[in-house]
Order: C-alpha cells, then structure tokens, then sequence
C-alpha cells in the first residue's frame, strides 16, 4: 500500500436532506500540519469528524464515499470502529476532561486498551503529560480533579490523554479557540512539535493561525474543496479566485 | 419617584413576600404537629411510643413500631424493585434508543406518572393481590396476598416512571463532546456510558433516585388497598403491613372518642414527615459530596 496514512475519496455528507460536504477526495500528507480552512459552516468540521467516524453518533446523517485510513475503508460494513479511533487523537473546540482525575484522565485511554499495570501506567502518564509540556505543573496533584485546571492546561491534558492510546494521527476542530493567546501559542508549539511523529490535521477558522504551523491547507467552501496543496501554494499563488479572495480577508 | 422603579419595587417585594411565605408554611405544619401530638408523650415516653408494637388505642397503648417498620419495608423494597429498572431504562432511553422510539416511549412513560393512584389500587387489587398469593401457595406458604411484596410492587411501578424521566433528563444533559472524547480515543460504546457518562450524571441520578424516594413514602392510597393494614411487624414478604399513611387515611376523623387516639395519629404524621425531611437531607448530604467528587 503506497500513498498516505489517510486518503479520503468521493466522500459526501447530508443531514438530513441538506448536503453538507460535495465528493470530497483527498491525500492528507504524513508527518505534516495540514489545516482545513473555509468560511464558517462549509463543512470543516463535519469533514474532521467524518474521520474517526463520530458523525455516525448524530442521527439523520447519511455518508457515501469512503475514508482510508492505512488502506482500510472506515465507512466499510462490519468495520471494528475502536481500533480505527484509536489510531486518532482528538483535540476538541472546548476541552473536554473525562469527570475524574488528571492521572486517570491520561490512563483512561490505555485503561480501556486492557493496561493494568500499575508502573507501566505511571509511567505512560508521566511521559504524555511531559509531552504535552503539563508534567511540571501537575505533578504535585496528579490525583486531584481534572476540572480543577485552567482550561489552557485542560487542553494539554486532553492532548495528552490522546497521545496515550498511540495514535498515528492527531485532529484539532479550532483546538485554541477556547483558549487566551500565551496557552494558544503553547498548544501551537506542542503540535510544531509533535507533527515530527504524527500526521496533523486541524481545523481552523484563523488565518494567522493556518499560516503560522501549516504545512499543507484545504480550503472548503460551501463543503466543496476549492483548492488545496502546500501553504505557501494556497496562501501565495492561489490557483482559484475563491481563495484568494478568501485568503485575502475579502470573505470570510 | 419614577413610576417605573415603584412598579420595579413593589414587584421584588411581592416576590419576595411570597417566597417567604412559602419557606414559612412548613412551620405551622410541624409546630401544628408537633403540639397536638404533645398528650400523648406525656402519658408515655417517646422510646416507647416508636419502639413497642402494642398497638391497642382502647387500652392506651399506642405502640407505632409495627407502623413505622410496615412503612421502611414497603418503601425500601419497592426501590429495591423499581431503582434497577429505571435507571437501565433511562441509559436505554438516552443511550440507545433512536429519537423514534423515544418519541413513542417518553410520553408512555409521563401518562404512567399522570395515573390516579386508585387506578393503580384497584390494578394491585385484581391483579397482583392474587398473582403473589399464588405465587406464596408456589413457595408451600399460605396468604392473602394483602401484604408487604403486593404493596411494594404496586408501590414500585408507580415511581418508576418518576425515575426514568428524571434520570433520563439527568444523563441527556451530560455534554455530547464527554462521549466524543471517550469514544474517540477507541473506547467502545457501553465503556463510555459506564465509565463516563454515569461518573458524571451521577449526583443527578442521586437526586432522581431521592424524589422517587419521598414520593414512595407519602405514597398512600395505592398500597392501602392491597398491603393488608395488619398492625404488627412483617415477618416475610408474604405478612401483611401497615404503614404509616395507611394509618392516619384509615382512621384519621374516627373513633376520635378513645382518649389520647388523636394525639397518637398526629404524633404518627410528625413521625413521616420527620423520616421523609431527614430521608432528603441525607440526599442532599450524598449529593454534595458526589457533586465535589464529580467535579
């Protein structure tokens, strides 16, 4: 199997009769920082979440078209959807801890995987929180509630407790748009970081944003692909006059 | 002054006087209660009056044991029966269940709320009366089927509905982005419910539990009418029981000539009310601390 980690093809999404993304056929490139860009309501998200198959928990959502992630077709009957989710880390709008512990936030993840070593979990925790750059400012309370955080740390640990299940692959839906400027700028430097072992895919609705970590955009508009390559392509000589208009801040 | 910061005022004040008097009418309740039943504490002390089961008002004895026991059994047992299945019918319903079949079930399930409890007397009576005696004459015993089992399953059905409806909403409001999170990082759908979605609802369960709880234990006229009313403490599931709503709406207004009768049925209300406001405050204490571990 050559190609990428993630390719999607002819991928179509209604709610209900409303068709929100149109055959959307995509490679998203490996150990790179892809950022799907577009106007608000054109199907960035829904595009995300049609990846680790969450849309299915809405009702009323139809998907035609197929997702491969690794050569496997996710939408395929009688696929095993937990193995796949597996393989992705997501990092939401709003973090979402689990309602316990830091510690077992982290360990929840390989908890369900069937760890039950008491060490090797303390030391996965330990090492995903230092990853997610948290370690320090929790260690001395790693068994006090995760609501407890500031929501900038909630969002490391949220990334960190991704991380913990051996993902290939992390997705973002505006994982910093909860967050004040310096704990954005800290989640920005930790998936800089991170896009040397993971394939990183993240929507944003921020331009600078997309400029500043992106290796590769997508820009939907009205749930079509417009246009998508590598950043200084789509940001710099953009190909179709929808993108440019859009990258120039004329819509948005 | 400016006509509209009167009208502003006077509306706060309104309020507010009715809320007070809303917090205030428990007091004549129980100062009410609490006097009347005066009497007969003088004649005997309080132990006795809760612990004997000499119940024999001619004879001046007024023994509520067997009262307040008939009502601990039937109430405790009826949410033995009706706690499990409501809650798993509530994590069907909020769960599981497509937005058809809770469109059909929840209204179902507000009607069995909205039943008279006379209906659900009369329903106890010809059905489950003679369905727990035969099943008592399966066991080689013998019974009317007046007694504690038929009152707590009559009892049990009419606070499930209760239940499920405030457990439902309870879990339907724990945030979609909980499950994604959960779900996402490959767990499956029964490990989500359980290790996150209950963790989280759970002092709202807490509380649906509870209200299920004070209702089961007003709860009268139903379990009058196939509990048996036998004043002496249940043996068995298969005794006869009377408890303490049955006894002051049997005889609450008669015999009021035996002396001191009427100061023990209203020393008996005091006592319910007491177990059922010290009952909601335990759950509240419950609650506060789940909601701390929640956090």
């Amino acid at each position: 199997m050559n190609g990428t980690h993630l390719q999607v093809r002819n991928l179509s999404v209604w709610y209900g009769d409303r068709r929100v993304l149109r055959d959307v056929t995509l490679d998203i490139p490996d150990r790179r920082i892809t950022a799907i860009i577009g106007p608000s309501g054109c199907g960035k998200t829904t595009l995300l979440k049609c990846l680790n198959r969450l849309l299915e928990t809405g009702e009323d959502v139809r998907v035609q078209g197929q997702v491969l992630v690794d050569g496997e077709d996710i939408y395929a009957p009688r696929v095993e959807v937990t193995h796949i989710r597996r393989k992705m880390g997501l990092l939401s709008q709003k973090p979402q801890v689990l309602p316990m512990s830091i510690y077992e936030n982290v360990a929840y993840g390989p908890r369900i995987h069937g760890e039950r070593r008491r060490r090797e979990l303390d030391r996965i925790v330990e090492h995903y929180l230092k990853v997610a750059s948290l370690w320090d400012e929790v260690r001395d309370r790693l068994h006090g509630p995760a609501a407890s955080l500031s929501i900038g740390q909630q969002q490391r640990l949220c990334l960190a407790r991704g991380l913990a299940v051996g993902p290939e692959i992390i997705l973002g839906d505006e994982p910093t748009s909860a967050l004040d400027p310096r704990a954005s700028q800290n989640v920005e430097q930790r998936l800089g970081e991170l896009k040397r072992d993971y394939t990183i895919i993240l929507v944003t609705h921020i331009l600078r944003q997309a400029r500043r970590i992106a290796d590769h955009v997508i820009f939907l508009y009205l749930g079509e692909v417009i246009e998508h390559g590598p950043l200084k392509e789509v940001f710099g000589n953009p190909r179709h006059d929808l993108t440019r208009r859009y990258v120039e801040g004329e819509i948005s | 002054m400016n006509l509209r910061l009167v009208r502003d005022r006077a509306a706060r004040r309104g309020f507010q006087a009715l809320t007070v008097l809303c917090c205030v009418l428990v007091l004549p309740i129980l100062g009410g209660l609490a006097i009347r039943s005066g009497p007969v504490l003088k004649t005997q002390p309080l132990w006795r009056v809760l612990f004997s089961s000499d119940w024999s008002p001619t004879q001046g004895q007024f023994g509520l044991l067997p009262f307040l026991a008939g009502t601990v059994y039937v109430t405790l047992l009826a949410m033995l029966i009706a706690v499990p299945v409501s809650l798993l019918t509530a994590i069907f319903l909020s769960e599981y269940a497509s937005r058809r079949v809770c469109r059909c079930v929840l209204p179902l399930v507000d009607v069995l709320s909205g039943i008279p409890s006379v209906i659900y007397g009369v329903w106890g009576t010809l059905l489950i009366v003679p369905a727990v005696s035969a099943l008592a004459g399966l066991g080689g015993s013998y019974s009317s089927g007046y007694c504690l089992l038929s009152g707590a399953l009559v009892l049990s059905v009419m606070v499930c509905p209760f239940i499920i409806h405030v457990a439902r909403e309870v879990l339907a409001a724990v945030p979609r982005g909980v499950r994604e999170a959960s779900l996402s990082l490959g767990a499956g759908k029964w490990q989500t419910v359980k290790r996150v979605v209950l963790r989280r609802a759970f002092p709202g369960i807490v509380a649906a539990v509870v209200l299920g709880l004070s209702r089961a234990f007003g709860e009268t006229i139903a379990v009058l009418m196939v509990v048996g009313n036998v004043p002496v403490v249940p043996r068995s599931l298969f005794d006869p029981a009377y408890p303490l709503p049955a006894l002051l709406a049997n005889n609450y207004g008669e015999m009021m000539s035996v002396p001191l009768y009427d100061s023990a049925l209203l020393f008996a209300a005091l006592a319910l009310l007491v177990m059922v406001v010290a009952f909601n405050l335990a759950a509240k204490a419950v609650l506060g601390l789940a909601r701390s571990e929640a956090a």
